[in-house]
């Protein structure tokens, strides 16, 4: 009874505030949007990269490149501010792509198996070939080989008479979350204590001491999975009414599906083999920004990827802080401040469900 | 008498439809034709093969014998793309996934004329304002679709049809939550869609008398087959409609229209089956 009067209250208020979102997208609306967020990305990237662990002076970093802070700066924050803008955009995009696949707000890549696979490959390589030589260069590659397995079983196994059916899809994706999770725990509890730190690395994320040629890898993958991405941005909108619906309006469903089912493995593959695990960017980044700017994905998708990058730098920044000189992973940092975050968003967007 | 039309000149042309799912065809030699400006009404009990007959004219369910022609060609030869600008289907009931706004879904109905990257250009946002316009839907274009009633959401998924300017609509059961005055509106609104631009409807309809009423012409199928086509006053016969729906009926008709008018009887005649 309480409950319902307060229900009646809320909604015409929230009802006055939703008509007064733009009834459809413009291309004034996509730039107002895109380059306020692109501002606010701007300015994070730059407060971390004058924060650290260490104190260092920028003014003297770029006068003098013989001094410990120019070595810091090149070889350590501005890789890593990178780094952390690079994966939490392709988690992020991938994020939106994924709930479009499924028609399902709770979509993600850990959801779907996808970063549980990667971090089961990179923690097998690392412990079976701990002895060979250049094995840092190796653990990357197996993650992002096993990412992509892992996705491929997922897909096969999801597909009923050659059709990628969305819920079929999404509840073997949680089957195979479960089962990477299981497989990881399996290897810890039976391999060297000398091990553990890393296992949870790749089971927290973080962005620990990248490499450019890393950053590299993850920003080539990434854009190319994006475009990839925008060019079907406007199938994603459609695929929200249903298959059949989607199919009269001349959209190639199956075919959409697996573009973006690969798009997506690959870009969240590039992401898991670098810094492991990263949960609840491409949950909550797309959720907020869809009650903000509202749900067609040639906005949403842009608009994550520069809000994703945002929000991970901000997070990972806290990671180095928070207790320096030690470090949080950065993982435990975004499941934290989002899964909290997460609940006041949904519980303040009223009466809406997360799924319907 | 009607004349008989040659395929080029008809909407929609089906010669000896067979169709179904798996081993059991649903439907057994149909035959219809719609021409430009027509309406035709499917009718007939539950589970008699309308929406399997709509699910045909729309593409999305192949034939397994037969002819489906929309304008002189036959439809399997259509792209997707290219059937969705002549050919629209509005559904019995629909879902939305994510909060989109009336006026975001009446212009996914632009997508089939539109490229990859394309923002709808000022001639595909006039389209979908004509379309809001002609379903009374102007003031609520900014709200979410999760927030109308049942009777604005199917005004809103008609109007999202009509903005992809189609030459045929398919509607299944395109009244069916709507009350009754909104219902008359709908069909009034098709009315003028097909004497302005030709606009060919095929809409299933379980209220007969609405069929009597607003369609040129009827197709009333029971068990997957042929129980009457042609003019309401052909099809709608009280001995016919017994047969067909079990069920005792009076006909008559409207005193102000003319138009034939079904009452239904008291009890269920249940004929001995073969």
């Amino acid at each position: 009874m309480n409950r319902l009067a307060v229900a009646e209250k809320v909604s015409p208020q929230s009802t006055g505030r939703r008509t007064a979102r733009a009834a459809h997208l413009t291309r004034a609306r996509m730039a107002m949007t895109l380059s306020t967020l692109a501002a606010a990305l701007v300015v994070i990237a730059s407060v971390a990269t004058a924060f650290g662990s260490v104190h260092i002076s920028l003014l003297r970093a770029v006068a003098d490149h013989a001094s410990p802070d120019y070595a810091i700066l090149i070889g350590v924050r501005i890789p890593r501010v990178l780094m952390g803008a690079a994966v939490g955009a392709v988690l992020a995009a991938a994020g939106v792509a994924l709930q479009a696949l499924v028609r399902n707000p709770l979509a993600e890549g850990g959801i779907l198996g996808i970063s549980g696979g990667g971090a089961f490959g990179a923690i097998v390589a690392m412990v079976l070939c701990s002895r060979l030589p250049g094995v840092d260069e190796l653990v990357p590659l197996a993650a992002f080989a096993a990412a992509l397995i892992s996705t491929g079983a997922v897909y096969r196994l999801a597909q009923l008479e050659g059709r990628l059916e969305p819920f079929t899809l999404l509840l073997v994706g949680v089957i195979f979350n479960a089962f990477w999770g299981a497989a990881i725990m399996l290897v810890n509890s039976v391999v060297n204590f000398y091990f553990t730190h890393s296992i949870i690395f790749w089971l927290m994320g973080s962005f620990e001491a990248p490499t450019y040629r890393e950053v590299a890898m993850v920003a080539t993958l990434g854009c190319a999975g994006f475009i990839f991405l925008m060019w079907h941005a406007r199938d994603m909108n459609i695929l929200s009414l249903g298959d059949g619906e989607a199919i009269e309006l001349g959209v190639d469903v199956d075919g959409v599906r697996r573009a973006i089912f690969i798009a997506t493995s690959v870009m969240i593959g590039a992401a898991v083999s670098v810094s492991g695990i990263i949960s609840f960017v491409g949950l909550i980044v797309p959720h907020v920004l869809r009650i903000a700017f509202g749900a067609d994905h040639r906005l949403l998708l842009p608009a994550s990827l520069l809000a994703g990058a945002a929000f991970t730098v901000a997070a990972d920044l806290l990671a180095r802080t928070a207790i320096a000189p030690a470090e949080l992973p950065v993982g435990a940092i975004t499941a934290l401040c989002g899964g909290p975050f997460f609940i006041y968003v949904l519980r303040h967007e009223g009466r809406r469900a997360l799924i319907r | 008498m009607m004349a008989v039309k040659t395929g080029a000149e008809l909407a929609v042309r089906v010669v000896d439809l067979v169709a179904g799912y798996g081993e059991q065809p649903v439907l057994h030699r149909i035959a219809l034709t719609v021409a430009p400006g027509e309406m035709l009404a499917v009718v007939g009990p539950n589970g008699a093969g309308k929406s399997t007959l709509l699910r045909v004219l729309s593409g999305a369910l192949q034939p397994r014998a037969g002819t489906v022609e929309l304008f002189g060609r036959p439809l399997a030869t259509y792209d997707r793309r290219a059937l969705a600008r002549s050919l629209a289907t509005v559904a019995q009931e629909n879902s939305v996934a994510f909060q989109f706004s009336v006026m975001e879904i009446v212009l996914m109905g632009r997508a089939p004329h539109l490229g990859p990257f394309h923002l709808e250009s000022p001639h595909d946002l006039a389209i979908a304002e004509a379309a809001l316009r002609r379903f009374d839907l102007v003031e609520l274009a900014g709200r979410p679709i999760d927030e109308l009633s049942g009777g604005e959401r199917k005004r809103v998924f008609l109007a999202r049809a009509l903005a992809q300017e189609p030459r045929v609509i398919l509607l299944d059961e395109p009244t069916a939550f709507l009350d009754m005055r909104h219902a008359a509106e709908i069909f009034a609104c098709f009315r003028s869609l097909r004497e302005e631009d030709g606009l060919s409807v095929v809409a299933t309809l379980h209220d007969l008398n609405a069929a009597a009423l607003y369609a040129d012409r009827i197709l009333m199928l029971k068990d997957g087959a042929t129980a009457g086509y042609g003019a309401a006053e052909e099809v709608f016969t009280a001995e016919r409609l017994r047969e067909v729906y079990e069920v005792e009926v009076q006909v008559g008709r409207n005193p102000a229209t003319g138009t034939i008018v079904v009452y239904p009887g008291v009890g269920t005649s249940r004929l001995p089956r073969p």
